[in-house]
């Protein structure tokens, strides 16, 4: 293909801003720059707490309902209420309505473990980094798998004997999974340039 | 009558001049020019009589709209929502830790993150849950959508930090960690982190503030605010989302049809009049219409007033600069000539997207999802006296 008179144009405008911008020496990043310091293994393992869906980042470590029940009494029932039903704050506890998912047609419907979290995971993820808020982060990884046992088994998710541990946990279904979905909003979501 | 200590200064304050400076510092004057004012301060303060104040309710503090001008929040009038209360970390002890599917592990310090090219960037934060769920006629615009503020927000981008660490072609989304009580945290899909995301440490013009994250925060322009994870301490790079408690069981959006709709991460288009409304009193004649327009898309290309309930919309004016992803003041003028009115005012942004009504809003996602990412059209009503309420309407 030959070189059109826009091709020449464009390539000598090109070549111009090149040059200009070389003259007045704007600098160029590099590839990187060296500041900040490399992490050492124990240093990420001290804060690395969280726990991915399939149970990736669990620790050792274990606990059943009966262990959980005499956790929750003294650490957790003063604001949840005595079986996770009662509130003040969140409600825990509940299956209810067991059919369907009609939390947009019912405000008053408390969003539970058991009727609304989608993943088993993420009740040991935040009970262990955020609980009890009077001293958050207090709890050992055997109190958290057993308090976890306690909150899963009171929402009829696990038998009353189960262990939960770094490889059973994951592997408990939660009814509201398959409710979720992701963003759906239409296109575009960004601004047109 | 009994006099008062007051009354006694009062009186003093015009006929005595010369060694009352004290005196005049506590006092306001009569008459300015006859008294020496205050010498210079290290450090300046709002006017006597101006007494604005966050609204605050719980772990919450709303920014008071109906007292503000212009796009800039003043930085102590920032919102404030928070899960575990406001932490105090000490700069010098502070390191933001980035892991996981990365060639370098690395820790940077607070003066680590400042040595890398800065950018300062006029944005809104907003609150996924910002409308008053429960508002009576005696709503103001700040207890109505309040948990919206506008900053400059300065920092290093995100980008640049994981050019540093270098992302494995594997790692999608990554976890942003907080130090708070509630160590809170939150995944974040890497087109973003690597689009226009922030390391914030600056607010303003300053250090950003303790209720904003100090000494440094995630900061995702255009998205919900619970996103952009405060007083960060870690960044791991993974290949999926986390699924932490503030994308499932939090955040998350319950639809009509049955399903719950996560990672809504955009804040969609939006509009609130900020004068007059409650609890402003209007004579007739002329009165501007002022409010604040902002869209997570991008910029607002259009807001439209209504003075007489949605029957017919006029264009307000827009003051530039319009900037994305930005509060952007409206003004429109308008002749009260007496008589009950509502006013009204409705986004348009970039994208042609048009702010929904409540009934809109309601019929798509039921009265039991009104927490999280509404955002109706709102109305003053202005009754035949000039006194101006909130537009009460019905949930579901």
């Amino acid at each position: 293909m030959g070189l059109t008179h826009t091709h020449v144009i464009s390539a000598a405008t090109t070549w111009l801003v090149v040059t200009v911008a070389g003259a007045v020496g704007v600098a160029q990043a590099p590839p990187r720059f060296g500041f900040g310091r490399p992490a050492t293994p124990q240093e990420i393992a001290a804060i690395d707490i969280d726990v991915m869906p399939d149970g990736r980042g669990l620790p050792a470590g274990r606990g059943t309902a009966a262990e959980g029940a005499v956790i929750y009494a003294v650490k957790c029932a003063q604001c949840h209420g005595k079986t996770g039903k009662e509130g003040p704050n969140d409600i825990l506890v509940g299956r209810e309505p067991r059919i369907g998912f009609p939390f947009a047609q019912n405000p008053k419907l408390p969003h539970t473990i058991g009727n609304y979290w989608p993943y088993a995971t993420t009740v040991f993820d935040y009970v262990r980094r955020a609980m009890p808020p009077t001293a958050p982060g207090s709890l050992t990884d055997d109190e958290v798998y057993a308090l976890t046992a306690f909150l899963l088994n009171a929402n009829e998710l696990i038998p009353a004997n189960a262990v939960m541990d770094r490889t059973t946990l994951a592997g408990v279904a939660m009814p509201a999974r398959q409710y979720f979905v992701p963003e759906s909003r239409p296109t575009p979501r960004k601004p047109r340039p | 009558m009994k006099v008062t200590r007051r009354d006694l200064l009062a009186g003093a304050a015009g006929a005595v001049v010369l060694g009352q400076t004290t005196r005049a510092q506590t006092q306001t004057p009569v008459d300015p020019t006859k008294v020496r004012g205050k010498p210079t301060s290290a450090m300046g303060q709002r006017a006597r009589a101006e007494k604005v104040q966050r609204l605050v309710r719980g772990n919450i503090s709303s920014t008071p709209h109906q007292d503000l001008m212009g796009i800039i929040t003043p930085s102590d009038l920032h919102f404030e929502r928070h899960h575990g209360g406001v932490p105090e970390i000490d700069p010098a002890n502070y390191s933001l830790l980035i892991h996981g599917l990365v060639d370098r592990p690395m820790v940077f310090s607070l003066a680590d993150l400042k040595r890398f090219p800065s950018v300062s960037r006029i944005h809104f934060l907003e609150c996924s849950g910002n409308l008053g769920r429960v508002a009576g006629p005696e709503t103001t615009p700040g207890l109505l959508a309040g948990l919206t503020s506008t900053s400059e927000w300065s920092g290093v981008p995100l980008a640049t930090l994981l050019k540093e660490v270098g992302v494995q072609p594997k790692g999608t989304w990554l976890l942003a960690e907080g130090s708070d009580a509630a160590v809170l945290t939150r995944s974040v899909p890497m087109a973003k982190a690597l689009d226009d995301a922030l390391i914030a440490y600056g607010q303003n013009g300053e250090a950003i503030r303790p209720e904003q994250g100090y000494p440094a925060r995630l900061f995702l322009p255009g998205w919900e605010g619970n996103a952009s994870v405060k007083w960060l301490r870690r960044i791991e790079v993974s290949d999926a989302p986390f699924m932490t408690r503030e994308e499932t069981s939090k955040y998350t959006e319950p639809f009509a049809d049955g399903t719950a709709r996560m990672f809504s991460f955009q804040m969609d288009a939006r509009s609130l009049i900020t004068y007059p409304a409650f609890p402003n009193t209007l004579e007739r004649g002329w009165v501007e219409i002022k409010g604040i327009a902002w869209t997570g898309a991008g910029r607002i290309r259009r807001v439209e007033v209504s003075t007489n309930g949605g029957a017919t919309w006029a264009a307000a004016q827009l003051q530039e600069p319009v900037l994305s992803m930005a509060h952007t003041r409206f003004r429109h003028l308008w002749n009260w000539t007496g008589g009950e009115a509502v006013i009204m005012s409705r986004a348009v942004d970039e994208t042609g997207y048009v702010q929904p009504t409540r009934a809109e809003l309601l019929k798509l996602r039921g009265p039991g999802t009104a927490i999280y990412h509404m955002n109706p059209i709102t109305g003053w009503v202005v009754q035949a006296t000039g006194r101006v309420i909130y537009k009460e309407e019905a949930w579901g």
